[in-house]
């Protein structure tokens, strides 16, 4: 659906994105994900037919987002960031509008305009004027305006940012039930609602592609990052590092001083990075059962999107 | 077409949305008003050369209050969708570009046209009452919303193009007010110094809108005129185009 080709864009004295290429399959629901500043709107405006690119090439459906751009527009439903809206208009009369800017006509643009009301529970606000509407509303009616014309691919750049949890609750279902029909470009910096919804993550940063593979996969390869934490009071004559160094699996051993538990003298925290798929806490359990160590806390933590995103993007934003 | 109509509706629209259009509407009754007062005035006096319909638009409040409508129509156009952002969703609707600079100048022409209207009731008014015409001839009423209508459509094309580089929309009218108050003056140039040489005498006189209106209000069409200010818009809106393009394609 969309096929992204060496997309550089470069303003002046300032390159947004270099050589970007990804692709986007039919069907699929893609989170696209990086810091502020990573190119992700940029990325998402030059596909939107919104300004080209500085090289490179991009096609939507199968063409040219430069050269084919009315054909771009006609299969693509496109919500900007901070979804821009004529305040002065009133709901219903703005989704006429737009749904005959998109070439609907007669009955197809009224049966749309109910649809899309219907679809982004915007019956109630109707006949209100958008400038009065709450952010909520306001960003639905966005939402609204980018499925009038039932396009094959959604862009929505930031469709949750500034909404109270509820509200993210419902957008995320929404895109889950729109994500059956559509295929879904989205951006977000809310990471438990890409691993919940989408099939697929690209990571950008600095306008390079760090990753792209689905959210399962990407947190796997960081299972070793989560790690295992042992909390355990070790016999005076055991070097507890060596000995767990020494298990299978195990990467690395990191001692942790916590100065908030100042008064418990004797107890020793260990964080061990484990290999990728691996899970030797059996093990630790049976050293420590073997060297007659006191555990009060053998845990796995598990790794999450958060920690893949801040492993790939760290120290960027300092 | 249907997208340009479409387009062309909400423009028009959004005048009578905001506040602006009624401001500008009052405003300009009001000037209009008074210099037909001080018309009337003047010509019951005594035996004069012009008739009521000359004498109307070659006053000075009438003037004032004529290049003074222009930057507040204009100066929302572009520059609001500009920095609302609207500019976005508009421009990723299957819709050129062209289209929407018409529709914006459409739009602005519209409105213009609906604030004239009222100005021909002091006309119609006046022979009702005076029973006397208010022109010699019905062509001078022609004349005048000719040409009316030929240098609205320039003025507000440098109002589009006032607009179209700013997104804020005061600087846009101020821009719009500098280029209109320059072009009115530099064609009084052989009004303030009679002593100039012919050729420019004749330059001047090719662009002077008040010598234009003068003319045509006397009901003397003149095709030079027309020519000159239908081929000035489309310059302008041309250029307004190119701009809008260039000022997208670079954010």
């Amino acid at each position: 659906m969309i096929k992204v080709e060496n997309l550089t864009k470069r303003y002046a004295g300032f390159t947004a994105i270099e050589n970007l290429s990804f692709e986007v399959g039919k069907g699929e629901i893609v989170g696209f994900l990086g810091p502020n500043g990573a190119g992700k709107s940029t990325t998402m405006r030059i596909l939107a037919t919104s300004m080209p690119a500085t090289s490179g090439r991009a096609t939507v459906a199968g063409f040219d987002v430069f050269t084919q751009s009315l054909d771009v527009r006609r299969h693509l439903g496109f919500m900007p960031e901070n979804v821009p809206l004529y305040k002065d208009m009133r709901v219903s009369e703005y989704l006429n509008y737009r749904a005959s800017l998109k070439e609907l006509t007669g009955r197809r643009r009224r049966e749309r305009v109910g649809d899309v009301t219907e679809l982004c529970s915007l019956r109630e606000v109707e006949g209100r004027v958008i400038g009065r509407l709450s952010k909520g509303y306001r960003q639905r009616v966005g939402l609204a305006d980018a499925l009038l014309n039932s396009p094959d691919l959604l862009i929505l750049d930031e469709p949750t940012a500034g909404l109270d949890p509820n509200q993210i609750r419902q957008v995320r279902e929404l895109i889950r039930n729109l994500g059956k029909h559509h295929t879904i470009l989205l951006s977000t910096h809310i990471l438990p609602e890409v691993e919940m919804t989408c099939n697929r993550v690209v990571i950008i940063n600095r306008g390079h592609i760090e990753a792209a593979d689905t959210p399962e996969n990407l947190v796997n390869a960081m299972r070793a990052a989560g790690g295992i934490r042992l909390e355990a009071k070790v016999a005076p004559n055991d070097d507890g590092r060596v000995l767990l160094a020494g298990l299978p699996g195990i990467k690395e051993v990191c001692l942790e001083q916590e100065e908030h538990e100042g008064p418990e003298e004797g107890w020793t925290h260990f964080t061990l990075r484990t290999d990728a798929g691996r899970d030797p806490r059996e093990e630790i359990w049976r050293l420590a059962n073997d060297r007659r160590w006191t555990v009060r806390e053998l845990s796995r933590r598990r790794a999450t999107l958060e920690d893949v995103f801040v492993e790939l993007t760290h120290g960027d934003d300092l | 077409m249907s997208k340009f109509l479409t387009l062309l509706a909400r423009e028009v629209r959004a005048y009578f949305y905001s506040p602006t259009a009624y401001v500008v509407l009052c405003f300009f009754l009001l000037l209009t008003g008074f210099a037909f007062y001080m018309d009337v005035a003047l010509l019951s006096r005594g035996p004069t050369e012009v008739t009521v319909v000359e004498g109307f638009f070659n006053s000075v409040p009438f003037w004032i209050g004529f290049i003074l409508i222009f930057p507040p129509i204009t100066m929302r156009v572009f520059a609001e969708e500009f920095k609302m952002g609207t500019i976005e969703t508009l421009m990723t609707a299957p819709v050129r570009d062209w289209q929407v600079v018409l529709s914006k100048f459409g739009g602005a022409l519209v409105f213009y046209a609906v604030i004239w209207l009222p100005n021909f009731l002091y006309f119609v008014a006046f022979e009702r009452i005076a029973k006397v015409d208010a022109a010699n001839a019905t062509g001078a009423f022609w004349g005048s919303f000719l040409i009316l209508m030929l240098v609205g459509m320039f003025f507000l094309s440098i109002g589009c193009l006032a607009s179209v580089v700013t997104q804020d929309q005061i600087v846009a009218a101020v821009i719009c007010f500098c280029l209109l108050t320059l072009y009115f003056f530099a064609g009084l140039l052989t009004f303030f110094s009679p002593n100039v040489s012919p050729i420019l005498r004749d330059i001047v006189s090719y662009f002077s809108t008040l010598e234009h209106m003068s003319e045509f209000s006397k009901g003397i069409i003149d095709s030079r005129r027309v020519v000159f200010y239908l081929s000035a818009t489309a310059l302008i809106l041309t250029l307004t185009h190119q701009i809008f393009q260039f000022r997208r394609w670079k954010a």
